[in-house]
């Protein structure tokens, strides 16, 4: 049976999570945030996390912003195979419900229409839309703005089969610290292994919208993810990359096959607010 | 340690801080990003002034998100001061005394910092929400166009910073990399 729905709901929906993702903590972020706080040892560590904690609550009362940099809006739509789209192009409503989320929501237009000529568009417009196809009749919208102070301290290896896992781990800690103060610690660490250059950057960003709570369900991937958080917090980073022991939050790893002659890693980092909302239509 | 200081920062203020220390400040400051100060080294590159008063400045890197009705600003957290590393050591040649952001910075301009005994304060990054509250006026200065990269006047009461890089050229980043506070 094919389902019909209008883009006009896609548009409404888009436009809700702008708002949402900028001034309320995901329920996993949040779970992982109160862990933090308790987990941290230094004194330093500790106040920079109350700060935060702080910043929150007046973000939810005072509708002010999470952080000011709100993002260029970074969209997932999972779409059943079933579903049919009515109305106005699926790219037109997606970018309309960024327009009105940021310019009806107060958040800051951070997007240039060109990468040289740099005009801003005003309207935060256009998104960048990941479009997958899957079995049913749903469309799942997985909405996550993207700030650039953790954007730009992502990097992507192409590693050689030999390399192994110890140059997987070794390409994560080193991303994360470089990273540094600059990413805005405690991060929130998106690993993407495998596939090809760009598969492997998708799926480093797909990682960071996992539940930071829940581990991967394959053994090695799950080992992986405990070993590397452990690691990274070793690293002394700590919240506000002003010393500590908690630099991650948590290390989200997702494979796919790959070539015979290639191993690809991708790490995407993210602030500690790991901005997601999620929605099924 | 936690000290209250006052804009603006001069060498005597400066000559005070010590990296690690936790300071409040409260007065007037500017506030510039990456588009701003690739203007203002433009301008001073065809030979004019700058739009800004830089003796003794404080420079705050960060844009703004919009205020609603009834507040002097939006959102207004640190942003990464690297990417205006290539500015800041001719500024700091020309008077200003204080930057404000968050992240590493060149060595470059820890060598401008020492040899004008200067210094980088870092905000807490994803604070915006609370350091907006901490801003009680806000005027635009120039740049008017570039949206939310225009450069502002703000007032501030007890904004919250920490000393990373004093005018020694001690960096408590680095320190903190070698894992002294682990």
């Amino acid at each position: 049976m094919i389902r019909s729905v209008s883009t006009e709901v896609i548009t409404e929906q888009i436009k809700e999570m702008c708002y949402e993702a900028n001034h309320y903590l995901s329920e996993d972020m949040d779970r992982a945030f109160k862990h933090a706080v308790r987990e941290e040892q230094s004194e330093i560590g500790r106040k920079i996390l109350n700060q935060l904690q702080e910043n929150l609550r007046i973000a939810g009362e005072d509708r002010i912003p999470i952080c000011q940099d709100t993002g260029m809006a970074v969209v997932f739509l999972e779409i059943g195979q079933d579903v049919h789209f009515e109305g106005e192009s699926l790219e037109d409503a997606v970018n309309e419900g960024v327009r009105r989320g940021y310019t009806e929501g107060y958040l800051r237009k951070s997007v240039v229409r060109d990468p040289i000529l740099r005009e801003n568009t005003n309207d935060n417009t256009p998104a960048v839309i990941h479009y997958s196809i899957v079995p049913g009749d749903r469309v799942k919208i997985t909405f996550a703005p993207k700030g650039f102070g953790s954007e730009n301290m992502s990097r992507i290896f192409m590693l050689k089969p030999s390399d192994g896992m110890e140059g997987v781990k070794h390409a994560v800690l080193t991303a994360v610290a470089d990273a540094g103060p600059n990413a805005c610690p405690p991060m929130v660490v998106g690993v993407g292994i495998g596939g090809d250059f760009e598969k492997a950057a998708i799926l480093a960003k797909k990682a960071l919208t996992r539940d930071v709570g829940e581990r991967s369900e394959i053994p090695y991937v799950c080992e992986l993810e405990n070993e590397l958080l452990e690691r990274v917090n070793a690293l002394g980073i700590g919240p506000g990359g002003l010393g500590g022991s908690v630099s991650a939050l948590a290390v989200n790893v997702n494979t796919y096959p790959t070539h015979i002659a290639g191993l690809p890693v991708a790490v995407n980092i993210c602030c500690h607010v790991n901005r997601h909302a999620v929605r099924v239509i | 340690m936690e000290k209250y200081i006052t804009t603006p920062i001069t060498e005597e203020v400066t000559e005070k801080l010590t990296f690690g220390d936790y300071v409040l400040i409260t007065g007037s400051m500017y506030v510039a990003r990456d588009a701003a100060h690739n203007r203002m080294l433009e301008a001073l590159g065809r030979g004019e002034g700058l739009p800004i008063d830089i003796a003794d400045a404080t420079i705050y890197y960060m844009g703004p998100s919009p205020a609603r009705e009834g507040r002097p600003i939006g959102s207004a957290g640190p942003t990464t001061a690297s990417r205006m590393d290539k500015y800041a050591p001719t500024l700091l040649d020309l008077g200003q005394k204080a930057m404000i952001g968050k992240g590493k910075r060149t060595k470059e301009v820890v060598d401008a910092i020492v040899r004008n005994r200067a210094v980088y304060l870092a905000a807490v990054g994803g604070a915006g929400a609370l350091l907006s509250k901490c801003i009680v006026k806000s005027e635009l200065v120039c740049y008017g166009d570039l949206g939310a990269e225009a450069v502002l006047k703000i007032e501030v009461k007890d904004f919250p910073a920490i000393v990373v890089i004093d005018r020694d050229g001690n960096n408590l980043y680095e320190m903190a990399a070698e894992g002294k506070f682990r």
